[in-house]
């Protein structure tokens, strides 16, 4: 399967110019026959669109998406969008169309608040992690920060996904010399390859380049193996187009050698998980270590866990 | 020993593209920058001649009657070494007129004057030129407080300003500002002798390093003290920070609507572009 990469730069809050660039990469795509095309995290919209966010959500309804639906009878392809729900909520979203159809939506579940980034304040978070079926194989999309999370790249490996397609909009920061790019790049270059290496999958990263009021954006989208094997690499900070060959066998190959998600045990994930959330307060755990009461907590009695409560029930 | 993170060839090629990028976005391909002498007017001047090639950088040497002779010598050097246009605009006879009615005010207020006066004189040339102001203030100075409101701190876009000075001397150097003028001791050549470090009372590669661990990594008033800082200059340096905070920030505007500007009416400078 052939993969490309459009690493572009999208213009803030201008759906109209983006979409025509968007229809200019898909022919693109089609012309050199290749089977899906990755475009980077909202880059439909922009990034930093802080109140202009209501302004450029599409309903998936809408003509323009019905627009991009009919595009992708050329190339499948990978959008990156402000998705606005039947009741107004508005999601940082990727949107994978084929064929005329969208075969899947991922809304992006981890928003950074932090430092620069304020996407909490515009956006609801998404609530689940799928792998989906596509016409080339079984895949997941996640979106940026969600990599930042390594649950979500389990998760969606143990939902059988073979390769993660992560749209992005990753700003560029930290100057540490001696390096070809900044230290913002090199963390996700070392990500990507841990995962596509601990997982046995692909990972086909795609971010965009260009400035919004002085913060840049690194580019350097890729596509690594199940070897870890960087198969293609884009430009730094610069516009591009890449294409990678993706070969299921490639991860047939890594997973007989090392069955690493063969044999990771659910059932003690999710007991451990369950006890550490079902943990009592810090508060009340130091207070009854100091042996002491903690002002607020008196006669607060320690709730039995749903196990003990049914074991005593039996 | 502290490093200050300071990849010059990266650098070089961020800051190029990120001229080249805010210009072009809004329509425009030049720029003018007020050129003093000093190392951050020439080295933001040549970094804009890297991104919009030198005959888009139109550099104004505006020289009072006490300015240096060497400011304006070293000037002109990089307008002739960069092949960008330029120009001199004397303010003496600007300032003098004004100063004539009020000849008791003190050295700063005069020095606030000229800074102001350059910056009138930018912003009318980037309306005849139909071009951006182009920044030159450093980090060092915009955390410290240490430049003119509405003087040499307007502009359009600034490509210095998350440098350090330290890093400023380091990309110039790579950069090609000439030699004497990377080496020479600051100055806002205000008034004659005036230099930065005299009048701040601490050298910039000391602070730099404090304020990259304080500020860029965070780092608590424990870990300064240990890694050599003396408590009254880390009190020194906070109290700056901590009073030229309304330098940095648009005037403090009274909320009594539902949407107020920059508070909850947020949008990017480039919006739509």
């Amino acid at each position: 399967m052939k993969v490309g990469i459009a690493q572009i730069n999208p213009k803030l809050g201008d759906l109209r110019s983006n979409l025509d660039l968007y229809e200019d990469k898909v022919r693109h795509a089609a012309k050199q026959g290749l089977d899906l095309l990755l475009f980077p995290e909202l880059s439909l919209t922009g990034y930093f669109l802080r109140d202009m966010v209501p302004s450029v959500a599409l309903k998936l309804s809408s003509p323009e998406i019905t627009s991009l639906k009919k595009l992708s009878r050329e190339v499948a392809f990978v959008a990156g969008l402000v998705e606005e729900s039947p009741d107004y909520r508005f999601y940082n979203a990727a949107v994978y169309f084929d064929a005329g159809e969208i075969v899947h939506v991922h809304r992006k579940v981890y928003l950074p608040t932090y430092g620069m980034f304020d996407e909490q304040r515009y956006f609801a978070r998404g609530d689940r992690v799928r792998a989906f079926n596509t016409r080339k194989g079984r895949f997941a999309l996640l979106i940026c920060e969600d990599l930042w999370h390594p649950s979500t790249i389990y998760l969606a490996a143990l939902d059988g996904a073979l390769a993660i397609l992560c749209p992005s909009s990753s700003p560029l920061r930290g100057i540490t010399e001696g390096q070809a790019q900044d230290d913002n790049a090199r963390y996700w270059e070392m990500i990507n390859r841990m995962y596509a290496e601990t997982f046995g999958l692909f990972m086909i990263y795609g971010n965009r380049v260009g400035f919004e009021d002085g913060v840049g954006f690194w580019g350097g989208s890729e596509v690594v193996d199940p070897f870890g094997e960087r198969l293609v690499k884009a430009r730094y900070y610069e516009d591009d187009f890449i294409v990678g060959e993706i070969g299921l066998e490639t991860v047939r190959r890594k997973r007989s050698m090392a069955p690493l998600l063969r044999d990771e045990d659910l059932d003690l994930t999710i007991n451990e998980l369950v006890r550490i959330r079902e943990r009592p307060a810090v508060a009340e755990t130091k207070a009854r270590m100091q042996g002491s009461r903690v002002e607020g907590l008196k006669g607060l009695k320690r709730k039995k866990s749903k196990r003990a409560r049914l074991r005593k029930r039996k | 020993m502290i490093q200050i993170p300071s990849n010059v060839s990266l650098l070089r090629k961020l800051l190029v593209s990120f001229i080249a990028n805010e210009v072009e976005k809004v329509g425009l391909n030049r720029v003018v920058v007020g050129l003093s002498g000093g190392v951050d007017s020439s080295l933001s001047a040549l970094l804009a001649a890297e991104a919009l090639g030198p005959e888009h950088v139109l550099g104004i040497l505006m020289p009072y009657k006490t300015s240096s002779p060497e400011s304006l010598a070293h000037a002109e050097l990089v307008a002739r070494q960069s092949t960008i246009e330029s120009m001199t605009i004397d303010i003496t006879p600007q300032i003098d007129a004004y100063f004539e009615r009020f000849p008791d005010a003190d050295q700063r207020r005069r020095g606030n004057k000229m800074a102001r006066e350059r910056m009138t004189i930018l912003y009318d040339h980037s309306a005849r030129w139909n071009a951006l102001v182009l920044g030159t203030s450093n980090k060092t100075e915009l955390l410290l407080g240490y430049g003119t409101l509405h003087g040499d701190m307007a502009s359009a876009i600034n490509p210095l300003g998350d440098l350090y000075k330290t890093q400023v001397w380091a990309l110039a150097e790579a950069v090609g500002v000439p030699e004497p003028i990377v080496t020479k001791k600051p100055s806002a050549d205000l008034w004659a002798g005036q230099t930065d470090e005299s009048e701040l009372g601490f050298s910039y590669r000391e602070v730099d390093r404090l304020l990259y661990l304080m500020v860029d990594e965070r780092r608590s008033r424990a870990e300064l003290l240990a890694a050599g800082f003396a408590d009254k200059l880390i009190d020194d340096v906070m109290q700056r920070i901590m009073n030229s905070q309304f330098k940095r920030r648009l005037p403090v505007i009274a909320k009594v609507s539902h949407r107020t500007i920059d508070r909850d009416f947020r949008y990017a400078r480039d919006w739509g572009k």
